[in-house]
């Protein structure tokens, strides 16, 4: 058993080390660069654009500041003064928050019921739910704005609400469904011996087995909900619309306005970057769940 | 309660959202609290969970997606049935040509180019030091907005005459080279492959990390057996690691495909679909808001999802069979 053992470790060494002769290979390791810098440097520039002074940015490039460094924080300081940009970075919260809570409260009780209880039809019923996954939302736009502006509800949070509860409930019930598969049966047969109810079975055992893939999905929907511009175009009022509506309308009506436009960009996505690279892990657990299992 | 719809200030506004949230709350807490009760048939809570859910789906998916089939063969007032007209005038007229031509260059290059750099990326930076930090880089994108990244890259593109100093790093790059600079968003078919990088740059990060778990995933006995047969490089790439992975680089670009065919924004904030730059997603926008044509935007969103259909199909296929090979 020793022998296997270090023989399996000499082997992931072996690997380690081909890999490092890899990416020691000059070709090789030009490739991956040109790849890092290309996909870096776009946003290092809007970064760096954005903390520059606003007449240096309108006369020259920012790769300039590497001879002539010269920074301040006034575009972020004259942004957030720009009429809306404060508003509509709370409206993205609270759409946010609720877009995210709303779908998963429902999911899981829907997915507990596809993943432990029996009853007819339901391979069929979660098939049809999967499926849906793939409807593009545009095909769903106008006949739902019809029906909001007829129940008097249009323009207001609860049909942005609505709209992306509706939207990430397929995605929801796939992923948690099939996180909740891969509890053993017999812990929840285990609980039903014992006389626990599908509530208690629910929260005294599968839930906290079911945190990471809440926080999966949570993620996705988080950033799927805070970076949306579709939804909020067509559902969300003037008075209650997001930060991405800001700014794609201040791209519109500032095209010119570089300094504004960079410190606005970075203002809406300090947030999501914030969540994604503290959430990794679970990120790419939920990615992983969702396409290709195994 | 005129409040509870229009709220004005910030704290009515966040209280309305306590609101919402309470409410929705609530009607979980009472289904979960009526529905459980051991003398109920099977049927009870099989309802009261999946009722919820199901109601929502058909209101805002099925229900919707059916009205907007039957609208796409009315006329513009949804008054009159015109039957094939709107998908006739798509499928001849030039401006709509165009937006078809530009669908089928995006669902052709972003995912075939997103995974193939995604594919070269996550192989080189395997198991080097520097993994983590080379793979957050290509990921980062994903975590921006479209409309974010639309920006970004708006700026790379940005064009100044000959001139004056560049402040696109694209333009200035080409006059370091001694060439003109170029206004790239505004000429034809150079445009849309300018939009497609975009595109490209931002799925690429899913590409690779699916892709790199699926390497990882590899057994070591097969690449220690090519080895041993003396396989190396490029042909080990070719002949072992792409077919290991193969069911993986499917899914990897079907997902991208079916991504690409529905994302708008990065059309709608760099180009807003004009100078012959726009696809259907964007058109269908366009069409139904902007020129007052809901039917031929219906028409465009059926066609849209039409041409999902069969890309999801496949996928789903090809999971089954790599779920019937383990």
């Amino acid at each position: 058993m020793s022998a296997a053992a270090t023989r399996k470790l000499t082997r992931k060494e072996q690997r380690a080390v081909d890999s490092q002769n890899r990416l020691s290979s000059p070709a090789a390791s030009v490739i991956a660069i040109v790849i890092a810098i290309f996909w870096t440097i776009p946003t290092a520039g809007l970064l760096i654009t954005s903390f520059r002074p606003e007449n240096d940015v309108r006369r020259t490039g920012w790769w300039t500041v590497f001879l002539n460094p010269n920074f301040t924080p006034d575009t972020y300081l004259d942004t957030l003064e720009t009429d809306g940009l404060v508003n509509s970075l709370i409206n993205s919260f609270i759409i946010t928050i609720p877009g995210v809570i709303m779908p998963i409260l429902l999911a899981l009780l829907a997915a507990y019921a596809f993943a432990w209880i029996d009853f007819k039809g339901r391979n069929f019923l979660f098939a049809a739910v999967f499926a849906l996954q793939v409807v593009p939302i545009q095909v769903t736009l106008i006949p739902l704005l019809s029906q909001y502006v007829r129940w008097g509800l249009a323009g207001t949070y609860w049909t942005v609400w609505l709209s992306h509860t509706i939207f990430g409930l397929p995605l929801a019930i796939f992923l948690l469904h099939n996180f909740m598969k891969e509890i053993p049966q017999s812990l929840i047969e285990a609980a039903r011996v014992d006389g626990a109810g599908h509530v208690r079975v629910f929260f005294q055992v599968l839930l906290p087995l079911l945190v990471p893939a809440i926080a999966s999905f949570g993620i996705f929907q988080f950033l799927w909900v805070w970076n949306d511009l579709l939804v909020a175009l067509v559902f969300a009022g003037s008075e209650y619309s997001p930060i991405t509506k800001f700014v794609a309308s201040l791209q519109g009506s500032f095209g010119g306005s570089w300094h504004l436009l960079s410190a606005g960009a970075f203002i809406s996505m300090v947030v999501p970057l914030v969540v994604f690279i503290s959430l990794q892990r679970f990120f790419v657990r939920g990615l992983l769940a969702g396409g290709v299992k195994g | 309660m005129v409040w509870l719809m229009k709220p004005e200030s910030v704290p009515e506004k966040i209280l309305v959202m306590f609101f919402a949230i309470a409410l929705f709350a609530l009607v979980v807490g009472l289904v979960l609290a009526v529905v459980d009760r051991p003398k109920f048939p099977k049927w009870v809570p099989v309802t009261g969970y999946l009722g919820p859910a199901l109601v929502l789906i058909t209101f805002g998916l099925l229900w919707p997606g059916i009205l907007t089939i039957r609208n796409s063969f009315m006329d513009a007032n949804e008054t009159a049935f015109i039957g094939l007209d709107n998908y006739a005038r798509i499928f001849t007229d030039a401006q709509f040509l165009t937006v078809l031509r530009n669908t089928l260059l995006w669902v052709a290059l972003v995912p075939t180019v997103a995974t193939a750099v995604g594919l070269v990326y996550a192989i080189l930076v395997d198991r080097t030091r520097f993994e983590k930090v080379a793979k957050t880089l290509i990921f980062l994108p994903m975590a921006i907005s479209m409309v974010g990244a639309s920006i970004i890259w708006k700026f790379m593109y940005e064009y100044k005459p000959k001139e004056a100093d560049q402040m696109g790093l694209v333009n200035q790059v080409l006059v370091w080279l001694g060439l003109e600079p170029q206004q790239f968003l505004l000429v034809p078919v150079l445009n849309t492959l300018m939009l497609i990088v975009v595109m490209v740059w931002i799925q690429a990060g899913f590409a690779m990390t699916v892709l790199s778990a699926a390497i990882k995933a590899i057994p070591d006995e097969i690449i220690e057996a090519a080895k041993v047969d003396g396989v190396t490089g490029m042909r080990l790439f070719w002949w072992i690691t792409v077919p290991s992975v193969r069911p993986a680089i499917v899914v990897v670009l079907t997902t991208i495909a079916m991504g690409t065919l529905k994302a708008f924004d990065v059309v709608y904030v760099m180009t807003g679909g004009q100078f012959d730059s726009s696809v259907i997603a964007n058109e269908f926008y366009t069409q139904s808001f902007n020129r007052g044509q809901p039917n031929i935007g219906a028409a465009l969103a059926v066609i849209l999802f039409v041409f999902i259909l069969p890309i999801i199909v496949y996928n789903v296929r090809q999971m089954r069979i790599s779920e019937g090979e383990r």
